[in-house]
């Protein structure tokens, strides 16, 4: 399976009955597609909509209902639009369950660096840091490692998102979760064991007595 | 409220004035004010939106014809053209949060002198900003932004200015349009009073200086 699909698709299991969840650009966006089509949950788009709804077929685009990419979608019924402070009062208030974001690094403590890269990528944090900061629960995906350089850092060397750690990381390899403010691994994707994570994981991490294979 | 033409109002506007633009990736920017600031030729200006679009749709219109010396936003990403123009120190770029620059100009509209955030507490974002606890919890000072001008897109304007957004081109439009000292509106469609009933307006009538008028 590919690898972007293994952790959508895991991802999509943390998603409960009328949660408020809002997606990041890249592999979050992929999340919706795995949703049970008995589970109802409210997708926010943070440019002011809840009840995102699929890209329209031909010809049905509205130019003024497009995702904070600037991208045409749709609205699902029961859907409601509001203003940008509205939007974000719904992000940095609690109001939004899960946001799930892309990661460039989490450290062993849970801490996000997804924003910038000095002197490389400077794009703006947009969204991102209070979405890490307001959010019930942050939930990072990502792959494990990048040009078989490890994400999952002893300590963040990019800037940081927030100083709120997150609250699981889920990638190609394994879900990681911070009970104690310790990087602990808590699944295995299928078919990797817990020394081929290790191997590629540069943070310490915590192994419980029992770490089961990812359900996806 | 007064109808003028696009080129009367924009005419308004001097080189180097701060200038608040609504909008999200130009979805829900009044576009005819941007050609109309680029066929005018006013530069130096000090932009305030959350993103600089891409090359040629809102206000990345201002970047390609290099209007803009300070800018404001949240994310640049998209356009290119305004990324090099901040690498090569064309123009000078504050980046912020979105909730933080939402609140901000919010605060500039509504009198109050900023607002506490607990949004960027611990990054590089907290540099040099007062932090202030409350109830045992960190908070940044993140004080208002106003402009002098408020280029705002609205779905309907009434003969007296009182507006209605559609869909997600709403975004910061209703917020910036408390924030400037003049507001300046240009609608999808003008519409005789009573048509948007009062429980729709979203931003009242005298908030709004100049519309602009059909052509």
């Amino acid at each position: 399976m590919d690898p972007q699909i293994i952790i959508a698709r895991r991802v999509a299991k943390e998603l409960r009955q009328g949660n408020l969840v809002n997606l990041g650009i890249g592999i979050p966006t992929l999340v919706a597609n795995y949703v049970p089509s008995d589970l109802k949950v409210f997708f926010q788009s943070e440019n002011g909509l809840i009840g995102t709804g699929p890209i329209p077929e031909q010809g049905m685009a509205h130019p003024l209902l497009t995702d904070a990419g600037g991208r045409p979608i749709s609205a699902l019924p029961g859907a409601s639009i509001f203003d940008s402070a509205m939007s974000f009062g719904l992000i940095r208030g609690g109001h939004v369950d899960i946001t799930v974001l892309g990661g460039l690094q989490v450290d062993a403590h849970g801490l996000l660096a997804n924003w910038m890269i000095p002197g490389k990528m400077v794009p703006g944090m947009g969204g991102a840091m209070d979405l890490v900061s307001g959010a019930k629960r942050v939930i990072v995906a990502m792959q494990h490692a990048a040009k078989g350089k490890s994400k999952i850092v002893s300590k963040c060397t990019l800037p940081l998102t927030s100083a709120r750690p997150v609250n699981l990381v889920v990638t190609d390899m394994a879900v990681i979760g911070f009970p104690d403010g310790k990087a602990t691994l808590l699944e295995t994707a299928p078919g990797i064991s817990i020394g081929e994570v290790l191997a590629v994981t540069e943070a310490e991490l915590a192994i419980p007595d029992t770490v089961p294979e990812m359900k996806i | 409220m007064k109808a003028v033409s696009v080129e009367e109002a924009v005419a308004m506007i001097p080189s180097g004035a701060s200038v608040m633009v609504g909008g999200f990736m130009a979805v829900g920017t009044p576009e005819r004010l941007l050609d109309e600031l680029v066929r005018q030729n006013k530069t130096g200006l000090s932009l305030i939106c959350n993103d600089a679009a891409t090359p040629g749709k809102g206000v990345g219109k201002l970047f390609d014809a290099t209007l803009v010396s300070k800018l404001t936003a949240t994310h640049i990403g998209l356009n290119p053209k305004a990324q090099q123009q901040m690498l090569g120190n064309q123009i000078s770029v504050d980046l912020v949060p979105q909730g933080t620059f939402v609140e901000r100009i919010r605060a500039g509209g509504c009198g109050l002198g900023g607002v506490l955030t607990p949004t960027g507490v611990g990054t590089l974002v907290a540099e040099g900003k007062r932090q202030i606890e409350v109830d045992g919890k960190p908070f940044l000072l993140e004080t208002a932004i106003r402009a002098q001008f408020a280029l705002i897109h609205a779905f309907l304007a009434d003969y007296l200015g009182n507006l209605a957004y559609a869909l997600t081109a709403r975004n910061f439009n209703p917020i910036m349009a408390m924030a400037a000292d003049t507001v300046i509106v240009v609608a999808e469609h003008i519409v005789p009073v009573g048509v948007i009933a009062p429980d729709h307006v979203v931003t009242p009538a005298p908030l709004v200086d100049y519309i602009i008028a059909n052509g």
